[in-house]
């Protein structure tokens, strides 16, 4: 290593970039690795419903047996939690620790929100008849489907709060561990965008 | 660390992801045709997806690596959908 990536190293605590395809974080790029195997599990559950549902015909209209304006609250909500935890890191970026614990604490809040609608939901829709099995595979792909991003959320309210817990370690000098918990919260945002689209409103 | 960058503005994403949400919910309900329907239900959804990514996960401001990264599931489900498409095709046509 050079003398100039040495004394980077040691004024920044992140290996710098040695190369232009070198992430200057090690840890963002696991992240980002791991996410990108997420997308294809979400990916492969959203394309199989969708190959399910244009071989049926006789599929439901969603918007028929779903609550799309509750839903879009959820969704409205979820995006709210992603701008708090974004605002959380830019605190910490400007050594604000106090802010950070605040947008934090947000997000987990608007996480944990989500997952009580959600079992709102669910719980409506099951006192309604709704099971794994009925209505042909409308009633597995919707439950498999917001039942694999809900447990997403879970455990991304459960990380959220371990990072809240450290939230005296991290200054404007060291937030990584900050980013890349926001960079999971937001996939799980984005993947939730997806699922109210094509399984909710299309 | 990140690129050295001006921090985006959070709050005009934010309401932009606001209303793209609302005009989808518009959507579902303006009885378009449903070609028309779902074309703008995707084309919302990507760009909401493409803000979420490029704003807030800091994709626009990362090295290329990164974006590689990011680019290649979707380019792969794709391939999937196209791969799978003819299958799903024929038991509509075929009627199972």
């Amino acid at each position: 290593m050079s003398q100039a990536a040495a004394a980077a190293e040691h004024v920044l605590g992140v290996e710098p970039a040695e190369s232009p395809l070198t992430p200057e974080s090690w840890g963002k790029l696991g992240m980002w690795v791991f996410l990108a195997g997420d997308a294809m599990s979400f990916g492969g559950l959203i394309c199989g419903y969708a190959a399910l549902r244009l071989g049926n015909p006789s599929w439901p209209v969603p918007s028929t047996i779903l609550g799309v304006p509750f839903t879009a609250v959820m969704t409205f909500l979820l995006i709210c939690s992603s701008v708090t935890m974004v605002k959380g890191l830019e605190s910490i970026k400007h050594g604000n620790r106090a802010g950070l614990r605040k947008f934090l604490l947000m997000t987990a809040i608007g996480g944990s929100c989500f997952l009580g609608m959600q079992a709102y939901e669910w719980t409506h829709l099951i006192a309604s008849g709704m099971t794994l099995t009925s209505k042909g595979l409308f009633g597995a792909t919707f439950f498999v489907l917001t039942g694999f991003h809900g447990c997403h959320v879970f455990s991304g309210v459960v990380y959220l709060c371990s990072i809240l817990g450290n939230a005296s370690y991290y200054s404007a000098d060291n937030h990584n561990s900050v980013e890349i918990a926001g960079l999971y919260w937001h996939f799980v945002d984005l993947v939730w965008i997806l699922i109210f689209t094509f399984v909710y409103l299309i | 660390m990140d690129l050295a960058h001006d921090e985006p503005n959070y709050m005009l994403i934010f309401y932009w992801l606001a209303a793209l949400t609302a005009l989808e919910v518009g959507v579902t309900y303006a009885g378009l045709p449903k070609v028309l329907m779902i074309a703008l239900l995707v084309g919302l959804a990507v760009a909401k997806a493409a803000m979420v990514a490029m704003y807030f996960m800091h994709l626009k401001f990362e090295r290329t690596t990164l974006g590689l990264i990011a680019l290649t599931p979707p380019l792969l489900l794709v391939m999937f959908v196209c791969i799978t498409y003819p299958d799903t095709a024929w038991r509509l046509l075929a009627g199972h």
